[in-house]
């Protein structure tokens, strides 16, 4: 069997085990939690009687490992079930159903922010190789660094203050449905990906430097050097391709977050995406939802990491003809 | 726009409100440089932009969740509870603005029998938003949804006196209580409570249909909700359409409407507030409710079980540093009498507890307690700046040689495993429209919420009496003697009043605002204008 297929399946078959396990794990640790949801949604009305008929009608009351076991039963087959604010009364909301636009929604933005944030930083990251230690060096490393260094919801109302409310060139809400067009979208949620940008830029941007230098100090590149290959095409040509695997991983890390770790973003600007709809309903209990939210974390962790693989494999001549 | 536009804005909206005369208007215009003849005119202008139709309002509210729904059982937050009021939903009865109980869905009541026997007549010729007709079985329909065996609704507990509700005829429908109440109106307008089309005993209120002022265009939970007016509706409203939507981090609800994305916020960052308050054509929607902050005090457990040792700690709190650090003087401070001011039977019980470390530290001395601990549970969920309050009354106890010990308990499970547990803990009251609300839910003796234990005969049998009771006078007295029983006596510590506090555009008009509950009590999607 070919190495990488060999690879894929391996790793698609530990990933559903990991998914397994971390289905068990937030089930666990939900039941944990004090409070429920039918004393979160009755809030100060949550009467012992009121209670006891919310924890009946969403079949609360019986034993958690019967819970489990038929949630999971059902989500094999592709039924996550119906969240709890919707299975009183007539209204039933399945889970897929509120999950899908807000999934979109994220993607939409990580999408955005991964569009402009990784080119760019593979090229500043390249350029901060080629200029080490000079003047652009040092100014794109403390200016990326500053970014990273201040709290995501520091940089938003920043960006907020001077494009919405000083300017307003763009929105501060970045409210939209499933009636925006997509250019509306994109206006929309420009601020929000310029915030994720600045904060996932400096990561990567460093990663490719650190890379390239890593390889500038071996036998080959003196050689290409010796030869007369010019600066630019030594990095471009020789030690980039070398150096994809570590940029790769670090790559997915960062899409990875871009897709689960926004919530602060989402929050601040006000954009419905998946990250808030989670902490919603951790906070409300509404435990359908959150072991949703968690299998597409777990599976959007799963999946990027195994393409980083996949792309470390591949640009290694090595790993893709071992002996 | 300048100071001058500001404030010639400002009295051009009191003019309009009639709040401001001609004379003192010109005054002011004339003061300022302008010719007689324009400043008549701007008053004549100023006077006549009065309620109009048309516009779209957006309205940013610092509540909301994805988990919230359409199921008038489920509605407990400060983007929910307008449904019912005054977006989809039309209620029986409504509150105006002078805090008086009008007939809405309802035509008029009537009580008979002390009060123990109320007599609803349906308006006739409502339509709902899909032109079925409201009849007086959608009415026993709606009621039943809430007070039934199987309800899951928070108006269960406000409709526990309820034994029986029956339609007579297609327009009237009979409530039967156990107890006389002369305020029974006044528990009709309560949010949950708003009517839904019927069929075959059950109500329908998936899609949101009801009779009120706005057809539900979409709802997206936690994020917004549009509606259209309802071209059919039998009360007045004046927006074309109203979009609310949740905004829950203050900071960006701020710049929203800084940005003028939206015309309203709620709920306005008390920290920064005279930032907002400079901004241009803004209104700082300021009002004083009925809401309030308290410590209530378990009166069986030890050491609350001493009438001293109560006292001691209700003379051991600076209540008004209080008002002044954590509501940043928005608010004032409590007497503990969870009766406000503003409010019909209000009285100011004597002695009014002010600051007095010497008498605390005496009374506490007295009662036995001299160099012991109490604990005081706090937590952020009670209400905003919770643990800073604990943490102050702390400090203000120290002087009267009274050691609170501070805990800080999770925010998440504070309502359900701190409040009404916890021999000593904090607390927070929302609006309620009249007095026997608020003296029957939290401090008779068989209340749920009687988050004191407190049980007073003498209190009790007043509460019962002051409810049916319908001469004014007779009720006014024992509602005193009630409060100052609660004063002197009770465990609560009704530490302060806290206002509603928001920004508004000064597009936006309006008439006096209703206190009993934010958003001009509910009622500011169906009441306010665009100018």
């Amino acid at each position: 069997m070919h190495p990488v297929l060999k690879t894929v399946l391996q790793r698609l078959g530990l990933g559903v085990l990991t998914l397994f396990a971390v289905s068990i794990i937030i089930f666990s640790s939900l039941q944990m939690l004090p409070g429920g949801y039918a004393q979160n949604i009755l809030g100060q009305g949550a009467t012992p009687e009121t209670v006891k008929n919310f924890n009946h009608e969403l079949g609360l009351d019986r034993p958690a490992y019967v819970r489990y076991v038929e949630w999971i039963g059902n989500a094999v087959q592709g039924d996550f079930g119906n969240s709890y604010s919707g299975t009183t009364g007539t209204i039933k909301r399945s889970v897929s159903a509120i999950i899908a636009p807000r999934l979109y929604n994220t993607f939409f933005l990580a999408a955005m922010a991964a569009v402009v944030a990784v080119p760019l930083s593979l090229l500043l990251g390249v350029l901060a190789a080629l200029y080490r230690n000079s003047w652009y060096d040092r100014i794109v490393n403390s200016i990326t660094l500053t970014t990273i260094a201040m709290p995501e919801f520091f940089i938003a109302y920043l960006l907020m203050f001077f494009f919405a409310v000083k300017h307003r060139w763009f929105y501060s809400l970045s409210t939209v449905s499933e009636s925006t067009s997509f250019w509306e979208h994109v206006n929309r949620a420009t601020l929000p990906a310029l915030t994720m940008t600045l904060v996932i830029i400096a990561h990567m941007m460093r990663m490719t430097r650190a890379s390239i230098i890593n390889l500038l100090a071996s036998p080959y590149i003196e050689m290409a050097q010796l030869k007369g290959v010019s600066k630019s095409q030594v990095i471009l040509r020789h030690a980039l391709p070398n150096a994809w695997a570590p940029i790769a991983t670090v790559i997915a890390f960062n899409l990875a977050y871009l897709v689960v770790g926004v919530v602060v973003v989402e929050v601040v600007y006000v954009y419905p995406g998946i990250g808030q709809m989670m902490v919603d309903a951790v906070s409300s209990r509404d435990m359908p939802v959150v072991q949703a939210c968690a299998l597409i974390f777990a599976a959007t962790y799963i999946l990027l990491n195994l393409l980083a693989d996949i792309v470390s494999i591949t640009t290694n001549p090595r790993l893709l003809h071992p002996k | 726009m300048n100071e001058f536009e500001h404030k010639l804005s400002m009295a051009k909206k009191a003019v309009g409100l009639g709040k401001l005369s001609r004379r003192d208007f010109m005054a002011f215009t004339m003061a300022s440089g302008m010719t007689l003849s324009a400043s008549q005119l701007m008053f004549a202008q100023a006077a006549r932009a009065e309620a109009k139709k048309g516009g779209t309002f957006k309205a940013g509210i610092g509540h909301g969740q994805t988990t919230d729904s359409l199921d008038p059982a489920t509605w407990s937050n400060g983007f929910t509870f307008a449904f019912g009021k005054s977006v989809m939903g039309a209620p029986l009865v409504q509150v105006n603005d002078k805090n008086v109980a009008v007939p809405h869905v309802a035509e008029s009541f009537e009580p008979s029998n002390g009060a123990q026997k109320w007599v609803f007549k349906i308006r006739k010729g409502i339509t709902f938003h899909d032109g079925r007709s409201l009849t007086a079985d959608d009415v026993v329909n709606t009621i039943n949804y809430h007070i039934g065996a199987d309800s899951k609704s928070p108006a269960k507990s406000v409709l526990s006196s309820v034994t029986s509700v029956k339609a007579d005829g297609p327009d009237t429908v009979i409530f039967e209580l156990k107890g006389g109440n002369a305020d029974f109106p006044f528990l009709l307008t309560d949010y949950h409570l708003s009517i839904y089309p019927s069929k075959d005993g059950k109500i329908d209120f998936a899609a949101g249909i009801g009779a009120g002022p706005y057809k539900m265009k979409s709802f997206e939970p936690g994020v917004k909700l549009v509606g259209e007016r309802n071209e059919s509706y039998f009360g007045t409203t004046y927006f074309d359409s109203i979009e609310m939507l949740s905004i829950v981090d203050v900071a960006a609800r701020t710049n929203a409407y800084l940005a003028g994305e939206v015309d309203f916020i709620d709920r306005a960052d008390l920290k920064t507030i005279d930032m907002l308050k400079g901004a241009p054509n803004t209104e700082l929607y300021n009002v004083s409710g009925f809401a309030h902050y308290t410590a209530p005090m378990h009166v069986d457990t030890k050491p609350f079980d001493n009438l001293d040792a109560r006292t001691a700690l209700k003379y051991a709190i600076n209540r008004q540093e209080l008002v002044d650090k954590i509501l940043f003087g928005y608010g004032s401070p409590g007497n503990d009498d969870p009766i406000s001011a503003a409010m019909k039977y209000a009285i100011n019980p004597a002695p009014v507890y002010s600051y007095d470390p010497d008498k605390a530290k005496a009374l506490w001395k007295k009662a036995g307690m001299e160099g012991q601990k109490v604990d005081l549970s706090a937590s952020d969920a009670a209400f905003a700046g919770g643990v800073d309050t604990a943490l102050l009354m702390a400090e203000q106890a120290k002087k009267a040689g009274i050691e609170i010990n501070v805990i800080k308990e999770p925010n998440d499970s504070y309502w359900d495993n701190v409040w009404l547990k916890k021999p000593w803990c904090l607390c927070y009251w929302g609006g309620r429209p009249v007095a026997d609300m608020f003296l029957s839910v939290s401090l008779a003796a068989d209340a749920a919420w009687n988050d004191t234990h407190w049980k007073n005969p003498r209190f009790n049998e007043l509460l019962l009496a002051a409810r049916a009771e319908t001469d004014e006078t007779k009720r006014a007295a024992q509602y005193a003697e009630a409060q100052q029983l609660v004063h002197d006596d009770g465990g609560q510590i009704v530490l302060m009043y806290n206002n509603f506090v928001g920004a508004l555009n000064t597009t936006v008009g309006h008439n006096t605002f209703n206190s009993d509950f934010d958003h001009d009590g509910g009622y500011m999607y169906e009441r306010w204008w665009k100018a």
